[in-house]
């Protein structure tokens, strides 16, 4: 074997190693390292009221309301099923809208209710002009509404 | 490969190609500039601030491959012994570094428009963050030794490695739940709309063009540089 053969075995090698190590770490991680927790998974492992956690998922459909004092915020994030009710007090983002993704920090009070201190509006990866078709079909004509 | 092992036959191939590149690149990326910022429509949801996207997928690809193409040239300084990849190699790191920064800033800003934040500690953040850092580490590894042509071993296997990071980035935001959206190109096709999508191209081929100048130019500096000491310190010894 000649010199360069055994340094580029030796380089090979040394890489597999690293990359098969890379991921054992990253997969051990996968729990660990999420960004968010998603209604399902609050679900299944429920977090004790008061621990300040991130809340992610999708706003439900017609569940945006607006209280009487007019800054508190009542919706409900959905994602695989599980639903959390959130309440937040204060200004969303502009993107923050119902069938559209949401991350919330705060904490469960004692009824269940996800009181938010933040809340951060997460877009999915589809970009498209306002009047456009649709993923799902149908042709949505929202051009007036982008004026604002 | 082995052609260019000889710099003057690398310099006189390199030399007229750097202002090639150069104003091909420039001339596309003020296209692509144009036409995202005139010719496109705004998203349906994002508005006017998708155009950020134009500076942003191309910087962040440039970041990324510029690492890939600095693992590449370190794997070839230690099992080839190619002279010119450790040259290749610390020409890359600044550029790269430059474009990973412009990558997370231009993030950021895109970021406080759609999310309603500047930063979130979320996967594809964090492991960006660290691309840079790990960039930063380069350049001081490979300053820090003697070689003032190519780099030292060490340095080439600290190039080597840090390429696990990107395997990282490019599945951080499909491992784990995050901030960040999905992969909007990917084998299968685009997410991103054709009348949105194309002045990408322009801008990320013509970023790859004025990225390539840059190293091209780096590495003659850095070839020329070696080249003048050589020559003082013949004419300090005759």
């Amino acid at each position: 074997m000649k010199a360069k053969h055994q340094r580029l075995t030796l380089a090979l090698l040394a890489l597999a190693a690293l990359i098969g190590a890379a991921l054992l770490a990253a997969s051990a991680l996968r729990d660990e390292a999420a960004y968010f927790y998603s209604p399902a998974d609050l679900q299944k492992n429920p977090v004790a009221a008061g621990k300040h956690i991130r809340l992610g998922g999708m706003v439900e459909d017609k569940s945006i309301k607006r209280l009487a004092d007019g800054v508190t915020i009542d919706f409900v994030v959905e994602d695989g099923g599980a639903k959390t009710p959130v309440r937040f007090r204060g200004i969303p983002p502009d993107l923050f809208k119902e069938n559209s993704g949401v991350v919330a920090e705060g904490a469960f009070d004692r009824s269940g209710v996800f009181v938010a201190d933040t809340i951060l509006a997460k877009h999915d990866e589809r970009y498209m002009p306002p009047e456009l078709t649709r993923k799902d079909g149908q042709v949505e004509h929202r051009t007036e509404t982008l004026e604002q | 490969m082995h052609a260019f092992a000889n710099p003057a036959r690398f310099l006189s191939l390199a030399r007229p190609l750097t202002p090639w590149l150069l104003w091909l690149g420039a001339l596309l990326s003020a296209y692509g500039f144009y036409a995202g910022l005139f010719l496109t429509p705004p998203d349906y949801l994002q508005g006017e601030s998708v155009r950020i996207m134009y500076v942003h997928v191309p910087a962040a690809w440039l970041g990324m491959g510029g690492w890939t193409g600095l693992a590449v040239a370190s794997l070839t300084q230690l099992v080839w012994r190619h002279p010119l990849a450790g040259v290749a190699a610390r020409a890359i790191a600044a550029p790269g570094a430059l474009f990973t920064a412009i990558c997370l800033v231009t993030g950021s800003i895109w970021g406080s428009r759609t999310w309603g934040t500047w930063w979130q500690w979320d996967g594809r953040m964090t492991s960006m963050l660290v691309l840079l850092f790990l960039y930063f580490g380069y350049i001081a590894l490979a300053n820090a030794g003697d070689e003032k042509v190519g780099v030292s071993k060490a340095t080439a296997i600290f190039g080597l490695i840090g390429a696990v990071n990107l395997p990282i980035i490019n599945r951080s935001v499909v491992w784990w739940n995050s901030l960040h959206q999905g992969p909007s190109i990917t084998l299968r096709g685009s997410t991103i709309a054709p009348e949105i999508l194309w002045p990408l191209a322009f801008t990320t081929l013509g970023f790859t063009l004025m990225f390539a100048a840059i190293v091209l130019m780096r590495m003659r500096t850095v070839l020329a540089t070696a080249k003048v000491e050589a020559r003082l310190r013949r004419l300090a010894g005759a």
